[in-house]
Order: structure tokens, then C-alpha cells, then sequence
């Protein structure tokens, strides 16, 4: 049974605009960890409202539990969430902020204080209980509303972009952390996000979201290598899939598998290109090769490629290569729809 | 050697003597208020005498007079009493009005907070001949009920105003956080934006109370007899007769209704300037 589950879920802020949520359908599996995925203004964290209950749907269902709590207020619905400014609450202290829900239960004190202890030793921060939320550093409250998540022990775990107001190196640790801490407690989580990093680390799978609509559902691998359409393709990955409009289609191929002389003749079926590379980027580990393909039926069409730093093949600024893709490597779309097509032919 | 401790104390100094120039311009009218409630008359009368100091041994005269001759312990009941539930009534109406501008009606409740704080600029000596229509109409002629009625309406949108920009300031997150975590809206305003938004509130009610110990206008138009007036008309109607000023009871009533007030404020500084939000979002 899924344990949250969306229908042609839709929501519009003002009569006659566009949706910021179109007939979404979701379903998200037992102890999974689901990312919502999008740049802003997708409409991800709106739909993550609407299954908090923070905001009417406008047309559509959820149902949590095989339940429909349409009519629901937020407290009814057993979830947590946790917010990307945290929202502890600053007049509290943090034993108290983690006590809060327990206590809008009506909960006993005693099993209060044993369900306070039990989340905050989860997340190591019992010697914090008397601190305010001011006193503490971001990776402190970060744990905080996680602790006030979790205490109460919710069918469903509910994050807005918990990890954005971290600095990069702790975001890293805390990441790392809050994945393997969801792994352990084993509750069902939706996650959203903006940072496809974050999503193709920690997802189990990633709903990949543009202007309201769900544009694909799968694995991180998936949605990298089978992108449904060319926003997946070029919203994922850094620097984005290479996306060649052609006359009657639009091939399209990631950057680390467009390849220089010398490695593309041992790739067996493979597609040429003539290369005008622009310049060059040495990024330590890797180069990216910017430029332009040259001759065929994308002649002027713009492309990147990245190679290893270990291939000590010389690629000087200026000059004109012929680079190469594997044939399993090439993605089609249909020019029309901008959705994949089957392979076919690609124009001489 | 000198010149650099010099130029190390300094700033302290000048620190200083800002500060104990501001604390004595401050504490002055308390110093006169209270050196004058107990000088005898022919002492304060007396130009050649130094007006800052006793030169004549004290005297309880005033003060005696104060409350044996004038109402003044019932204008102090009467300013409570009206102070009280002004402050009551102000709250009741005030703080939902602020909450579902700051928070319910988006687009409307700006230009609705705008409206209301225009409402608190015209001037109250054009809005007198209005009000005691309406206070004729309601039959409260010389009745503290009458300024009850009244302030409210000057009370009302200024403190409206003043708390929407404290409710604003609460982030909206900790409302959805209270909402999922198990609180109703209801329960989300009392339990969380109300403790949160005690500055505002506090500002509120000491705003409210020392309007009606103030005000003047309103109080002396709408009440005729000395039983139901408060401090601030009782005062200098019944100490001021003709060009005879009873400097000692009035600065003696002066300070013994000011001490309270300014007492609370002090009490109550940090809470007003308080960032109350910090730490609530990074």
C-alpha cells in the first residue's frame, strides 16, 4: 500500500493562472525516500503543502495510508515536517520545542520526557535540552527539527529543503547524515529539493517536477540515463546533456560521453562529430571541452565534453577533432513534443 | 606616554558625560516634581531662595491637601478603572483585527492597514463635536463610561497597526510547524504568536493606559462632575483656581500618577527592544 498517494492533484493560486501544481499522480512506497526534484517556482514545495495539508488542492486527491485526507487538517494527518528555515519555535527551549507535539497530543509528562530523550539521543543533542534556539549553531537546529520530527513518530516524514541554509561542507556531512538516520528510523520521507546532487545521492527515487507537472519518476539512474524528456535531460547533470536540434529530430548526449580521438575507436557502433572546440576548462579531476559540432546536419549546434584528466590526449583551443559517442549513448527526442522517440537514424 | 592613556580613556569619559548629561535631563522633572511636593510656600514663593534645594524644613501640606480637600483618590480609581478596561477592550478588538490583517487577507490587508492608521489622523479636537452625538444618543453624559466608549476609537487602530507589524515579522513557517505538529489555527495563535508578539502586546496596553491617564479633551468635554473625572482633567481643574496654582499638590499628583507609569516602562524596556525573532530563522 502506498503510503502517500497523489491523484490528478492540482493547485491554482489565482483563478485563470497557470496551475503551480497540474494533475499531479504519485505514489511513494513503504519506507522509501522520495525526492521532489525542480528548479524554483516547479511547484515541488507547494505540492509538498498540499500533502502537509498547509494548502488546499484546488482539484485532485491525496491519500495518505490508503486514506483520503483531503478534508484533513494538518494535525490529522500524522506527518512531520521539517522546514527549510527550521522553524523551531524561539521562545522555547529545545527540550521544549521537541516536547511541542508530543504535548499538543496530550501526551503524559513522563512519557514526554522518555520520547524526548529517545529522539534527541537518536540525534545526539541531550546536552543541548535548555538551550534556546538562538544559542545554537545551524547543524544544531538543523537536528532540532529533526528531533521534533521524529518524536512523535510519524507514518510520514515531510522535508522542504532542510539542508539549504547549511554552509557546503556541512551540508555534505549533514546529507550524508540525515540519509543514513532515515535508513535507520525506516520512515517513509519526501524530500524536496532544488540540488539534483542532493536528490540523485539521497533519493531512492527522484520525481523530476518543471512548471507544476511531474516530468518523470525513477532511480537517480533513471532519470540520468532514460530522461523522459529534454528538460530531465538538461535539468540533470553538470554540465547538462549535449541537446542537438535536427531537422526531424533532437539527439542528445551527455558530455562525458562525447569523446576524443583515440577512445572513441574502441567503443565499437559509435556516431562522429566534427568538434570545433572553443576552449577549455581544467577542473583538476577532469577537463570540459566547450565548442561547437562542425559539418553533418548540426553544423554551428553548440556541445560540451568532458573527459578525464587521466586521458593526456592533447586538445589545444581552436582546433578542429572528431569526437565521438557510442550509439547506445545517443538519446532521441521528438522535436514536436521534446519527449523521447525510439532511435532512429541520425541525419548525415 | 600620557597622551596614549589619554586617548584610551577618552571615549569612556565622553561616553559618560553623554550619558549622565541624558540621565539628568531625564530624572529632572521627578527631582522638581518631588522637591516641590514638599516645600512650603512661602519657600517656593520666595525668588531669592534657591529653587533647587529645601530652604525652609519640609512640609506635609500639600499632600494633605491633595487628599483631604480634592477627589484625588477617586480621579485615581476613576483613571484605573477606565485605564483598565480600555486596555482590555483595546486587546480584545486589536490583536484578532492585527492577526487576520497580517495574515489572512494578503493583498487587502496592506492597503485595509494603511486605511486604518489614516483613521488615527485626524485630529481628535474635530472629532469631539461627532463624538458627543453619539455619546447623547447612548445617554453616557458625565459618566467615565463615556471615555470608555471613546478611546477605543483612537486605541484601536493605532495599536492595530503597531501589533500587524509585530505579527508580520513572525514567520509564517512557525505557524504551519505549530499546525502540523498538532495545534489548530486557533490554538497556533494563542500558544505561539501571542507569547511571541508579548513586545507588541505590552507596547499595546501601556500605550492604551497612558492615553486615558493623559488625555484631556475627551475627558473634560464628555464629564462635568469632579466624582467621575479622571487624573488628567481632575488635576489641574480642581488645583488650578483662577491665576492660583497649587504648585504643591498638583506636582505631588503629577508625581505620584507618572512614578507607576515610568516604574512599568523601565521594567519593560528590554521586552520593547527586544529582537524577539532571532534564532527563529538563520
Amino acid at each position: 500500500m502506498a503510503v502517500v498517494e497523489t491523484r490528478k492533484l492540482t493547485k491554482v493560486f489565482k483563478r485563470g493562472n497557470v496551475g503551480a501544481v497540474v494533475n499531479v499522480d504519485l505514489q511513494s512506497r513503504e519506507g522509501e525516500f522520495l525526492v521532489l526534484l525542480g528548479p524554483s517556482g516547479s511547484g515541488k514545495t507547494t505540492l509538498l503543502r498540499m500533502i502537509a495539508g498547509l494548502e488546499e488542492p484546488t482539484s485532485g486527491e491525496i491519500l495518505i495510508g490508503g486514506k483520503l485526507v483531503n478534508d484533513l487538517t494538518p494535525r490529522e494527518r500524522g506527518i512531520a515536517m521539517v522546514f527549510q528555515s527550521y522553524a523551531l519555535y524561539p521562545h522555547l527551549s529545545v527540550f521544549k520545542n521537541i516536547v511541542f507535539p508530543l504535548k499538543a497530543q496530550g501526551m503524559p509528562k513522563e512519557r514526554r520526557q522518555k520520547q524526548a530523550e529517545w529522539a534527541a539521543s537518536l540525534l545526539g543533542i541531550q546536552h543541548l535540552f535548555d538551550r534556546k534556539p538562538r544559542e545554537l549553531s545551524g547543524g544544531e537546529r538543523q537536528r532540532v527539527a529533526l528531533a521534533r520530527a521524529i518524536v512523535r513518530e510519524p507514518s510520514l516524514f515531510l522535508l522542504d529543503e532542510p539542508l539549504s541554509n547549511l554552509d557546503a561542507k556541512l551540508r555534505a556531512s549533514a546529507r550524508e547524515e540525515l540519509e543514513q538516520f532515515q535508513k535507520r528510523i525506516g520512515t517513509t520521507a519526501i524530500y524536496v529539493t532544488h540540488d539534483q546532487v542532493e536528490a540523485m545521492a539521497m533519493g531512492d527515487r527522484v520525481v523530476v517536477m518543471s512548471q507544476g507537472a511531474v516530468r518523470q519518476i525513477g532511480t537517480p539512474a533513471d532519470v540520468y540515463d532514460e530522461p523522459a524528456d529534454t528538460f530531465v535531460a538538461t535539468f540533470l547533470g553538470s554540465p547538462p546533456m549535449n541537446i542537438l536540434p535536427g531537422p526531424d529530430v533532437i539527439v542528445g548526449f551527455r558530455p562525458e560521453h562525447f569523446l576524443p580521438p583515440g577512445v572513441a575507436e574502441r567503443m565499437g557502433e559509435h556516431i562522429s562529430f566534427g568538434f570545433q572546440i572553443s576552449h577549455g576548462e581544467y577542473l583538476g579531476a577532469e577537463r570540459v571541452l566547450y565548442g561547437t559540432i562542425a559539418g553533418g546536419a548540426f553544423d554551428g549546434r553548440k556541445a560540451v565534453s568532458r573527459i578525464p584528466a587521466t586521458h593526456a590526449v592533447s586538445l589545444p583551443d581552436g582546433s578542429l577533432q572528431t569526437f565521438a559517442v557510442a550509439l547506445g549513448d545517443v538519446k532521441f527526442f521528438d522535436p514536436g513534443t521534446e519527449k523521447r522517440t525510439s532511435p532512429r537514424s541520425i541525419p548525415a | 606616554m600620557a597622551r596614549r592613556r589619554l586617548k584610551k580613556v577618552l571615549p569612556g569619559i565622553v561616553m559618560w558625560l553623554v550619558r549622565i548629561f541624558f540621565a539628568v535631563v531625564l530624572a529632572f522633572p521627578f527631582y522638581w516634581m518631588l522637591i516641590t511636593t514638599f516645600k512650603r510656600n512661602t519657600d517656593l514663593n520666595n525668588l531669592k531662595n534657591n529653587p533647587f534645594l529645601f530652604n525652609e524644613s519640609p512640609t506635609l501640606d500639600h499632600l494633605k491637601l491633595l487628599f483631604n480637600e480634592t477627589l484625588f483618590p477617586r480621579w485615581v480609581a476613576n483613571t484605573m478603572f477606565a485605564g483598565l478596561i480600555v486596555v482590555i477592550i483595546t486587546l480584545l478588538l486589536a490583536v484578532p483585527a492585527a492577526y487576520a490583517l497580517a495574515r489572512l487577507t494578503g493583498q487587502w490587508g496592506a492597503q485595509l492597514g494603511i486605511g486604518i492608521f489614516l483613521t488615527y489622523l485626524v485630529p481628535p479636537t474635530l472629532l469631539f463635536i461627532p463624538l458627543s452625538k453619539v455619546i447623547s444618543f447612548l445617554g453616557l453624559q458625565d459618566s467615565l463610561w463615556s471615555i470608555i466608549i471613546v478611546y477605543p476609537t483612537f486605541t484601536i487602530p493605532f495599536s492595530t497597526w503597531l501589533l500587524m507589524g509585530f505579527f508580520k515579522s513572525i514567520p509564517r513557517d512557525l505557524e504551519d510547524a505549530a499546525m502540523v505538529d498538532g495545534l489548530t489555527q486557533w490554538g497556533a495563535f494563542v500558544k505561539l504568536v501571542i507569547p511571541m508578539s508579548v513586545s507588541g502586546i505590552l507596547t499595546v496596553v501601556i500605550f492604551a493606559f497612558t492615553l486615558v491617564t493623559q488625555e484631556f479633551v475627551y475627558a473634560l468635554t464628555f464629564i462635568s462632575s469632579a466624582a467621575h473625572q479622571t487624573v488628567g482633567v481632575g488635576v489641574p481643574t480642581f488645583l488650578v483656581r483662577g491665576d492660583v496654582y497649587y504648585w504643591g499638590s498638583l506636582m505631588a499628583a503629577c508625581l505620584i500618577t507618572s512614578l507607576p507609569i515610568g516604574f512599568l516602562y523601565n521594567l519593560f524596556l528590554d521586552r520593547f527592544i527586544e529582537g524577539f525573532t532571532v534564532g527563529a530563522v538563520k
